[in-house]
């Protein structure tokens, strides 16, 4: 099939030159290179004229074009005469397709890599228009919670429902899962420490505090922020480009009432429960390794953690619970709001509501922290 | 209505549903159009035409108060939009109807659940008289039994006729439509003219187009605007076939004419506007 391509060149005494092309020229077969090419015009002076004998071409496709519209190139910035008469007709008119609009200049410079100071002033001025974004998004959601507290939101329950379902009984699969392995991993730490001086019972202490006071709610936060955030982002997002959100706010619905309210309600309400379900569960595996390990009856262990986590450490967690569920909610909400018009900002909006949500998460895990500390709760 | 060039700030006709005051729109510091004076009547079918990109779907958006103008004002019946408080423009909006390019009916709702969401914010109707005015809607746009599929279900035309239904639920006295023709072949793209066109006899409503297809254009406008992307404004108002015939500006003249140059024979725009 492949017959193989031909080029050469040959000067005449005036210097004119003659491109001969036969064979097959097609992508499969390459291209000559650019310098190559270069050459034939430059060396040994630049011809007085082009032109192309092409009698031998069996098959073309663009790579013939490509060539000739290179040699074409390259004649002309050296101003020499070109004469295509000797290429297949289907072969002139894309050269002079390609050569009918002239290269772009001036209109719309493209964008450069921006310098390192450039970056980081950039990445400021984006961090303090992301805050000032956020806080009236804030004061939106509480507005449109004091309108449903009211009695005049414009939501719909079964969205409500539909919400509560998604980020409640559905997440208890993952939030079992994390949760035991969270609670496996405290207790064996712990052990491995406490067996130094004997005092392998009190893993149930440390299991139990840790889970109730922080893991607990902090795992559940984030895997609820890559979960339920992430999807609230994704959907909100893709409502935004296909004009969903004009459309509600054509009729006058307020976004804020019918799509971020049922979502946030959803998971302020549901994010307690899963965090304190995620507390038993992480001292259920805590239980397992240590009746399973540290030769502790499933009694004595039981004992330890009633003894040692009191109430105010549950409520500890099941508060900071509630205030993830609307960190995160909001932080996913506002990113789908925010999303640009086309799909890749969809999957940007996601990302971001991720970050934001586990970012959130964290710093006001280090606040509650701090605060509990200071009032020695 | 005669083809003219336009004089900024433009007298509001007595007879006046819509009127654009010294509108301009703007991106930030980039200015999308500048300087719109123009006046829409009680039952026009008025079409916002100009090249793709000239900001057409900008001034449908402003004129909806999905985006504020840089300057300006929109006016219905009279009254401010853009000045008017938040609750207030929620009622202007209720006498409004818009079908979006691409249908934009909730994904999560049927097509019953969708014509009928106005339905439930906006009237007292029960549940059953609401799935009466729902199968009326959606057997007006020839949707009949289709009220249980969700959008996803169905395909792009009937999407937009089921947008179309949504947009009529609450018996708007203002219709917009963004691109109505876009991505339909032609034979349903004619069923959509014809059915703008029956709404508007029916129903007295004030139709507004924002598209570039010439078909439409010629077959259903009787009023228009032609925003020119050089120069950033309005530079024609008047029906279409005014333009095409009396209008000297060259670009106006360039797109109705799809390109051909004023007075060659066979110019395809022209025969239409002929033929239609």
């Amino acid at each position: 099939m492949a017959e193989p391509r031909e080029l050469s060149f040959h000067r005449d005494e005036r210097q004119a030159l003659e491109v001969r092309l036969a064979g097959s020229w097609t992508k499969a077969q390459g291209l000559p290179s650019a310098a190559e090419l270069r050459r034939a015009i430059e060396l040994p002076a630049p011809p007085s004229r082009v032109s192309f004998d092409a009698s031998g071409v069996l098959r073309w496709d663009s790579a013939l074009v490509a060539v000739v519209d290179r040699l074409v190139a390259l004649a002309r910035e050296r101003e020499v005469p070109v004469e295509l008469g000797g290429l297949p007709a289907g072969v002139v008119r894309l050269v002079a397709l390609a050569d009918a609009v002239p290269e772009r200049g001036g209109g719309g410079t493209p964008a450069r890599e921006p310098g390192l100071v450039t970056r980081l002033g950039q990445g400021v001025l984006a961090a303090w228009d992301d805050a000032a974004v956020f806080v009236p998004f804030l004061g939106e959601s509480v507005l449109a919670v004091a309108a449903l507290l009211a009695g005049r939101a414009r939501m719909r329950a079964t969205d409500f429902f539909l919400a509560m379902q998604d980020c409640g009984a559905s997440a208890l699969g993952i939030v079992s899962l994390i949760s035991l392995l969270v609670g496996l991993i405290l207790a064996f730490v712990g052990a491995v420490q406490l067996q130094q001086f004997g005092a392998t019972v009190y893993v149930a202490d440390l299991v139990g505090i840790a889970m109730t006071r922080e893991m607990g709610a902090m795992m559940t936060g984030i895997i609820m922020a890559g979960r339920t955030g992430a999807s609230f982002a994704a959907q909100i997002g893709n409502m935004k480009v296909t004009e969903e959100i004009d459309a509600l706010r054509t009729f006058g619905i307020s976004p804020m009432e019918f799509l971020v309210l049922p979502r946030m309600a959803a998971l302020f309400l549901m994010m307690p429960l899963l965090t304190l379900y995620a507390d038993f569960v992480g001292m259920a595996g805590g239980m397992i390794v240590g009746v399973g390990m540290l030769d502790l009856t499933p009694e004595q262990y039981v004992m330890h953690t009633m003894n040692a986590v009191s109430m105010t450490n549950f409520m500890i967690g099941v508060v900071k619970g509630s205030v993830f569920g609307v960190l995160i909610a909001v932080a996913g909400c506002l990113r789908g709001m925010q999303c640009g018009n086309d799909s890749a900002a969809v999957g940007q909006a996601t990302t971001s509501a991720v970050v934001t949500g586990i970012v959130l998460i964290i710093v006001t895990d280090a606040v509650f922290t701090v605060m509990c500390n200071v009032l020695g709760i | 209505m005669v083809a003219a060039a336009v004089q900024p700030g433009a007298a509001a006709r007595p007879d006046a549903h819509i009127v654009i005051r010294d509108l301009d729109m703007a991106f930030g510091e980039f200015v999308v159009m500048r300087s719109l004076s123009f006046s829409i009547r009680r039952s026009d079918i008025f079409v916002i035409m100009g090249g793709s990109g000239c900001g057409k779907s900008t001034l449908m958006r402003t004129m909806l108060g999905l985006l504020e103008p840089a300057r300006g004002e929109v006016l219905y019946d009279g009254v401010s939009f853009t000045l008017a408080p938040q609750e207030e423009r929620e009622g202007m909006l209720r006498k409004m109807g818009v079908l979006f390019q691409q249908g934009a009916l909730w994904s999560s709702l049927t097509l019953a659940e969708n014509v009928a969401l106005p339905l439930q914010q906006y009237t007292t109707l029960g549940s059953a008289e609401i799935a009466e005015v729902v199968g009326l809607k959606l057997a007006l746009v020839g949707l009949k039994g289709f009220g249980d599929y969700y959008p996803a279900a169905i395909s792009g035309g009937m999407r937009k006729r089921a947008g179309l239904a949504r947009a009529m639920a609450l018996d708007p006295e203002i219709l917009f439509f963004d691109e109505p023709s876009a991505g339909l072949d032609p034979i349903s793209s004619k069923l959509l003219d014809d059915l703008i066109l029956e709404l508007r006899d029916s129903l007295g409503a004030t139709i507004i187009l924002v598209t570039h297809e010439l078909a439409s254009i010629f077959a259903i406008a009787s009023n228009g605007v032609f925003l020119d992307t050089q120069s950033r404004t309005m530079v024609a108002t008047g029906s279409p076939r005014e333009m095409l015939e009396s209008c000297t500006n060259p670009n106006v003249q360039t797109f109705l004419r799809r390109g051909v140059p004023a007075g060659r024979p066979g110019a395809s725009a022209a025969s239409l506007a002929r033929s239609s």
